[in-house]
């Protein structure tokens, strides 16, 4: 007999009175593997990682996590999993290290046993200096590692990590980055979700992209770039320039449809290989005689991906909870002075 | 960063007790988190009992003098009222952390591990319970030294006491209750009092219920917090009120039954969105 996927989830319905959070999602994550899933605020991407943790009971449809059906055997899940949530939830009023006590006896772990877990997990989170201070003076980087130790107590088979970068800087963020991919080393199944296409990108092997709760796309972020495009190479018409024959110019490089924002004088054209073939593309422009205002070459984001998916944005998918997507950040850009 | 994440850790599996076992022992833990943290906020405990020292003196000194109760000198009159509307006010505390533990997302995580689920709540109530044992006493401590003097025994003084404990235990339900319903940790705290306000004052309390008009009085005179009072009152001056001693318990009695049974109920609900 085969080994049974950490996480499958099969036709999940989950409705809040009128409006639907999950509408048939089906996945599949494999044991050891990380499984992104990637979605605009609203796509149904929490609701998703509430059934999974036995938070919230679907309306319809199967859900095994570690091979156990979650509404029926929700306590033994509970001993296979960690969650570490969008919010981090730990108790501001108490130390690093009694918070993980706390968790540790929560988790049904004898006192000695529960402490000696919690030193352990303060020193491979870099820690130990802040062990003994209350957590209101940690940074949201510190309480992030903090959240992470407590659903890491019991060294769970599968870790749902819920957003683990929303909020932070990008220090923090490329350090949370090191972390789970470290934690994916060890073979613990990761299921993650972001809005990050990047960071999905960085971090999962397997990438489902979600939206108004359903899966619309999967596959490897290669595959998911093949389908949108590769990079962005983005630019701005410097007055007297004509449109047309500057797409005429990049139509070899073209890799996908063109965005142009005819106002604004600005254009998106889909690239691959983007980054080697910049200087190529530049001559290309100046030969046929284009003056740019403007020139920038980005990874494509959540929006392109929702784009070329779905053929909008994931702006205009997002419900009530609005929250900027930051722009990943340009690989190399120039700016002349218009 | 000198990280030694990389090497697996050893795999824990939760121990195997009767779910009884965990109910006690999960709230024990809750309990001691809780309890860890009053000299961490000292404003909560310092506001509790700020509260009946500001009552007592207030009534002793400044209405005392107008308010006259035929057979007994007004402190000794005051302080069951004191006592019951004290216990009720730090009462109110027990929602205002339950609806932070909601709002934080603390909550979340409880339920995400194999804890007894009841403990969240039970744990609180344990913790405020000690609390308010603590309200308690520095209540006795103001009220003996303004005059007070209870009279019979202190086996009946330690009974009144443990009503009044009580009591704020059944009121520590009705805020967890607030606290589960209201989703603002702030308007929870005004909640919790404003819903009492005409029990704690519409009472026994301060003056006898005579001296009211009578649609108050019919009032005053059935009310569960009056009967609380009147009970204590009975136990703290050696007139016993055995019927008032006899509806106070009835009341608790009920009164923590539906409040449980509706605390369990909302919670459920309110945390599996």
């Amino acid at each position: 007999m085969s080994i049974p996927p950490a996480i499958l989830a099969e036709g999940v319905q989950k409705s809040y009175g009128k409006t639907r959070a999950l509408a048939g999602l089906d996945l599949v994550a494999e044991a050891g593997s990380v499984l992104g899933v990637l979605g605009p605020n609203g796509a149904g991407k929490s609701t998703a990682v509430r059934i999974f943790t036995t938070l919230l009971a679907p309306d319809s449809g199967r859900v095994e996590v570690a091979g156990l059906d979650v509404t029926r055997r929700a306590a033994e899940v509970r001993t296979r999993i960690g969650l570490a949530g969008q919010y981090a939830a730990v108790d501001e009023t108490l130390t690093g290290y009694e918070n993980l006590v706390m968790f540790g006896q929560l988790y049904h772990l004898p006192g000695a046993i529960a402490k000696r877990r919690a030193h352990d997990l303060l020193e491979r989170l870099d820690l130990v200096e802040a062990a003994g201070r209350l957590v209101k003076t940690y940074s949201g980087g510190m309480r992030r590692r903090l959240d992470l130790a407590a659903s890491l107590i019991l060294a769970p088979q599968i870790l749902f990590l819920d957003e683990p970068t929303t909020g932070l800087d990008p220090r923090g963020r490329l350090a949370m980055w090191a972390l789970i991919q470290e934690l994916a080393r060890t073979g613990t199944t990761i299921f993650l979700t972001t809005q990050y296409l990047e960071e999905a990108d960085q971090l999962a092997r397997q990438i489902a992209v979600i939206d108004r709760g359903r899966v619309i796309a999967k596959g490897s972020a290669d595959e998911l770039k093949a389908q949108i495009g590769g990079e962005r190479l983005e630019f701005t018409l410097a007055p007297g320039s004509d449109l047309n024959s500057a797409l005429e110019a990049l139509r070899p490089y073209q890799s996908g449809e063109v965005q142009v924002d005819a106002a604004e004088r600005r254009v998106a054209v889909p690239v691959t290989q983007g980054a080697q073939r910049l200087a190529a593309m530049v001559r290309d422009l100046d030969a046929a005689q284009i003056a740019l205002a403007d020139l920038s070459l980005r990874r494509p984001t959540l929006d392109d991906v929702f784009l070329a998916l779905t053929g909008h944005t994931a702006t205009e998918t997002k419900s009530e909870t609005n929250e900027v997507d930051k722009p990943a950040e340009p690989q190399f850009a120039t700016r002349r002075p218009a | 960063m000198n990280r030694t994440l990389p090497v697996p850790m050893e795999r824990l599996i939760p121990l195997k007790r009767p779910a009884l076992y965990w109910a006690l022992a999960d709230a024990v833990v809750v309990a001691k988190r809780q309890i860890r943290q009053i000299p961490r906020v000292p404003d909560e405990l310092i506001t509790a009992i700020v509260q009946p020292v500001i009552i007592v003196l207030l009534f002793r000194y400044l209405f005392g003098g107008a308010i006259h109760v035929p057979g007994v000198s007004y402190i000794n009159y005051l302080m069951a009222g004191a006592f019951v509307q004290s216990a009720i006010f730090a009462s109110a505390n027990t929602g205002v952390g339950v609806a932070n533990d909601l709002k934080l997302g603390l909550v979340d995580r409880f339920r995400s591990l194999p804890m007894a689920p009841s403990a969240v709540l039970t744990g609180r109530i344990f913790a405020d319970l000690i609390r308010n044992t603590v309200v308690i006493l520095v209540t006795w401590g103001i009220g003996l030294l303004v005059g007070f003097r209870p009279a019979g025994t202190p086996v009946a003084w330690v009974a009144a006491s443990a009503l009044v404990l009580l009591v704020s235990f059944v009121f520590s339900w009705f805020s967890a209750l607030m606290g589960l319903l209201i989703p603002s940790p702030e308007a929870v705290a005004q909640a919790g009092i404003v819903w009492l306000l005409p029990f704690i004052f519409g009472s026994s309390a301060f003056v006898p219920v005579d001296t009211m008009p009578g649609w108050l009085r019919a009032f005053s005179d059935h009310q569960p917090v009056s009967l609380m009072m009147d009970a204590v009152r009975g136990l703290l001056l050696n007139q016993p009120n055995t019927p008032a001693l006899w509806q106070a318990l009835v009341w608790c009695g009920g009164l923590l039954i539906i409040l449980i049974l509706l605390s369990v109920w909302v919670y459920g609900r309110r945390t599996s969105r």
